[in-house]
């Protein structure tokens, strides 16, 4: 289907022979204080799956948004098959054959996957006959390895079936050029292979694909061609994956050199600090959420909860923190019982809590730096004098922890919603950790960080392992579980379907296997009985 | 006391609500939450009679009410669709403008005299049902009919037609409907505009048909109210609210009946020796609307009731990131 033998450099377009379906030429587009894309040339064959790699806020979401009719550009042409389109909305887009499934699905929950995909269309003018598009829905589907059951509801499907909902969506208005952005970061591994095999089908009946991602392994693995975007500018264009090696591949990202390991010392474990013990808890539906979830953490020790999205991990951190009821079991904390106590209960007994919605859990957005991170030391002097805030002492601690935490501000009365991610989570971290906790649960900490901001974040979570804490780490990122924890357990539908030891194996294919799964609901002994993984 | 004719008044009673909670309905699966029910019936409920009185046809009265109220309504579309301010504030103030406009341009009305009302008619074969067909279907207000039909066709245009699924999108999913070229804002005007009219039938039922004449606030005495917390309680679904609608409709009688005579059951009526015990019984209807609303204002509960996701909420367009 392609020539993969020719060498590694940019290829133009006019030596081709395959016809290009989207040609961009030097795409400028700004946002306040920003230049997401400067002149970016980007280039489509029809039937190839065209990697686009960059860090996070490198601009290849707003590149793609472009092409797909969400932004204007403020500069550059677009070209479709040959003819200069200019899209003033997602609707025009997808009329010129282009559609793009985000990121975050845009589907309606309490909707069926027919009436999602009907939604928006000219056709049925008025009455509506469900049944007849369920079946044409099915046979699409059949065609593209899509399976997913037209009649059931959006919020009754997993996370992979509802992106499959969402490409049904695009090829049901029949495009043919699918954008798909960072498509795997909510799946399991087994379920990337599903994608992939779909994506294949699609480029085999004559459909293009472009994927855009910021992991290097499923470009090289996934896409013919690769293009790279660092801070807006195109560092490589076109350029056959097989042909390019990753290491090359990380330096255009980055451009510097990435060290995939951390420097870890060997674990050496404590007493038992978090206990949990068979608990039971509901998500904000009222529908069960854990079922009978036990793990435990040692002081020294990070262990990991590892787990596709929305199995319980948030349920399972409010749980801990205390800010949801336990239904059944308890969470205990150096012996006492924290679970349904109030949060200042667990935090009186050394818990730290570094939420997943850092901008609204985690802070108060229009507070200053000062007062987010005296939130836990009011109560007690030098923050508290004769029954008083000292905001001299307060605003005191808060340049120190500036200074210590590198948080990069001209001055801490600055509003903490002006601050950038990495910047916040650093106030948030600074804030927990300065109450020397026994323990703490992490959320998601580096989700949207860029790559310094996400070393830091690390950096601060292993010295709390080398300082004694027990650090509860939940992530949807599997690399950045392995790399950081002793432990990992992973979580599916409110379960812990088992345990495994990291220390040593970050980069062992089998664990990983393993791991993934039990993601996707094998429990760990069946895997062991079945001999399929090695496990330790 | 004959029940059949307590809940034949009951139904006709219930038609006031049945109106007002399917438009504040349809207000709400687009996602605008109106408070201003009870001020835009208020608004309904003097225009039909002011302007029967003053043209004798009651049918242009009962149109007037509904595009005056309309009108009305898209004050309220306006603050909090396109000013995207808060939807409780500007539906509670629509109330005060809604009561204030309609005392103001009603003075006098009260004495003004009767006015030719809607007809009143009986189904022929259906009045032959026992029971059911006197309750239903003899000697009622054209309205009540008209209520009948509009219950079914709400439930079948929400659920199983295009503009319904778009209308039920957009209160869920408002950036997802927007994404797949549904133009939310309209959509909302649109819907907004529909509960005002139907607030505004639902006044002119009042002064036309069920208690003819202007009482001032005491026309509507608060209806708007329940007819808020029954959408609620009909979980948004029209069906649910026919339900809600007629059963508080016969029990506003029965409350009112029950005071009258001597004897009840054979006992002594403490309703009628005691008339504070009637004013107790007649508060039932807005403490239950209290305690809806109080429970339908959590954000778990709601959910768990399937609520309208993005109800209250404006929508904002391209927000980054989101």
């Amino acid at each position: 289907m392609m020539d993969r033998s020719k060498p590694v450099t940019k290829q133009p377009s006019s030596t081709t022979e395959i016809p290009l379906i989207v040609e961009m030429r030097g795409i400028v587009k700004r946002f306040p204080g920003v230049l997401a894309n400067d002149h970016v040339n980007f280039e489509l064959k029809r039937g190839e799956i065209h990697g686009l790699l960059g860090e996070n806020g490198a601009g290849k979401s707003t590149l793609m948004n472009v092409l797909a009719g969400l932004y204007r550009q403020e500069a550059g042409t677009i070209l479709v098959k040959g003819e200069p389109k200019v899209f003033s909305s997602p609707r025009d887009a997808i009329k010129s054959g282009i559609g793009m499934v985000h990121q975050h699905f845009m589907l309606v929950p309490s909707q069926t996957v027919t009436e999602n995909i009907l939604l928006g269309l000219d056709e049925p003018r008025f009455i509506m006959r469900l049944p007849d598009y369920d079946s044409k829905i099915a046979e699409l589907g059949e065609r593209f390895g899509l399976k997913v059951d037209p009649r059931a509801k959006i919020w009754q499907l997993s996370v992979g079936e509802q992106q499959r909902v969402e490409i049904l969506k695009m090829l049901y208005r029949g495009v043919d050029v699918l954008i798909m952005d960072e498509p795997t970061a909510v799946l399991a591994p087994q379920e990337i292979e599903g994608l992939f095999t779909t994506l294949r089908a699609m480029i085999a009946q004559g459909k293009s694909v472009i994927f855009i991602s910021h992991k290097l392994q499923e470009v090289s693995a996934i896409a013919d061609r690769v293009s790279v975007l660092r801070r807006g500018v195109a560092t490589a264009s076109g350029v056959a994956s097989k042909g390019v090696s990753r290491q090359e591949l990380a330096r255009l990202m980055v451009g510097r050199d990435v060290i995939f390991a951390l420097d870890k010392k060997p674990c050496q474990p404590g007493d038992v600090v978090l206990d949990v013990r068979d608990i039971h808890a509901e998500n904000d539906k009222g529908l069960p959420a854990l079922r009978g979830l036990s793990l435990n953490v040692r002081a020294g020790e990070i262990v990991g909860v590892a787990g596709v999205a929305g199995n319980g991990q948030s349920e399972l951190s409010q749980v801990i923190s205390g800010m949801r009821e336990c239904k059944q079991g308890q969470v205990l904390l150096d012996g006492d019982t924290v679970s349904n106590h109030s949060t200042l209960y667990g935090i009186q007994h050394g818990m730290a809590y570094v939420p997943e919605d850092r901008t609204h859990v985690g802070s108060a957005p229009n507070l200053s730096i000062t007062d987010n991170v005296i939130m836990k030391k009011y109560r007690k002097p030098p923050i508290l004098k004769n029954g008083l805030l000292d905001m001299k002492a307060a605003t005191k601690l808060a340049n120190e922890l500036k200074q210590a935490y590198d948080i990069v501000v001209p001055n801490v009365s600055t509003p903490v919603r002006l601050l950038s991610g990495g910047n916040l989570q650093r106030v948030i971290l600074a804030r927990e950790i300065s109450g020397l906790p026994s323990f703490m649960v992490a959320v998601q900490p580096t989700r949207g960080l860029d790559v310094g901001a996400i070393e830091g974040v690390h950096h601060l979570l292993l010295t709390q392992r080398e300082a004694g804490a027990a650090v509860l780490l939940i992530s949807e990122e599997l690399e950045e579980l392995l790399s950081l924890s002793d432990r990992v357990y992973v979580i599916y539908e409110g379960k812990i379907m088992g345990e495994v030891i990291v220390g040593g194996r970050e980069q062992d294919e089998a664990l990983v296997d393993t791991i993934g799964q039990m993601m996707t609901g094998t429990p760990l002994d069946q895997i062991q009985k079945e001999g399929v993984a090695a496990h330790g | 006391m004959d029940f059949t004719i307590i809940l034949q008044a009951g139904i006709a009673s219930g038609t006031v609500l049945l109106f007002a909670t399917i438009g504040e309905l349809f207000s709400e699966r687009a996602g605008v939450l109106n408070l201003g029910v009870e001020g835009m019936m208020l608004i309904g409920a003097m225009s039909a009679f002011s302007a029967t009185i003053a043209t004798g046809n009651p049918w242009l009265g009962v149109m007037v009410a509904m595009l005056f109220a309309g009108l009305i309504s898209q004050i309220h579309a306006f603050i909090v669709i396109t000013l995207q301010a808060d939807q409780v504030v500007s539906g509670l103030s629509l109330t005060f403008l809604g009561a204030g406009i309609s005392l103001v341009l009603g003075e006098g009305l009260s004495k003004a005299g009767t006015v030719s009302l809607l007809p009143n008619f009986s189904i022929p074969l259906l009045t032959l049902i026992p029971i059911l067909g006197k309750i239903f279907f003899t000697n009622q207000s054209v309205l009540v009919y008209v209520g009948y039909l509009l219950v079914p066709l709400s439930w079948y245009y929400i659920n199983r037609t295009r503009p319904g699924l778009h209308l039920r999108a957009v209160g869920e999913y408002p950036s997802a409907a927007d994404a797949l070229g549904i133009n939310v804002f309209r959509m909302r005007y649109f819907y907004v505009f529909v509960g005002g009219m139907l607030a505004g039938l639902a006044g002119a039922t009042i002064s036309l048909a069920v208690s003819p004449g202007w009482f001032s606030e005491l026309t509507t005495g608060g209806q708007g109210w329940i007819a808020i917390g029954l959408v609620i309680f009909a979980q948004w679904d029209p069906i649910r609210a026919a339900v809600g609608a007629y059963a508080f409709g016969a029990l506003r009688r029965l409350i009112l009946d029950i005071q009258g005579p001597l004897l009840l059951l054979g006992f002594n009526n403490p309703f009628y020796y005691n008339p504070y015990l009637g004013f107790f019984l007649q508060m039932l209807p807005y403490l239950f609307t209290v305690i809806v609303l109080v429970i339908g204002s959590r954000e778990a509960m709601r959910k768990r009731i399937g609520a309208p996701a993005a109800l209250g909420n404006p929508y904002v367009r391209g927000e980054r990131g989101k």
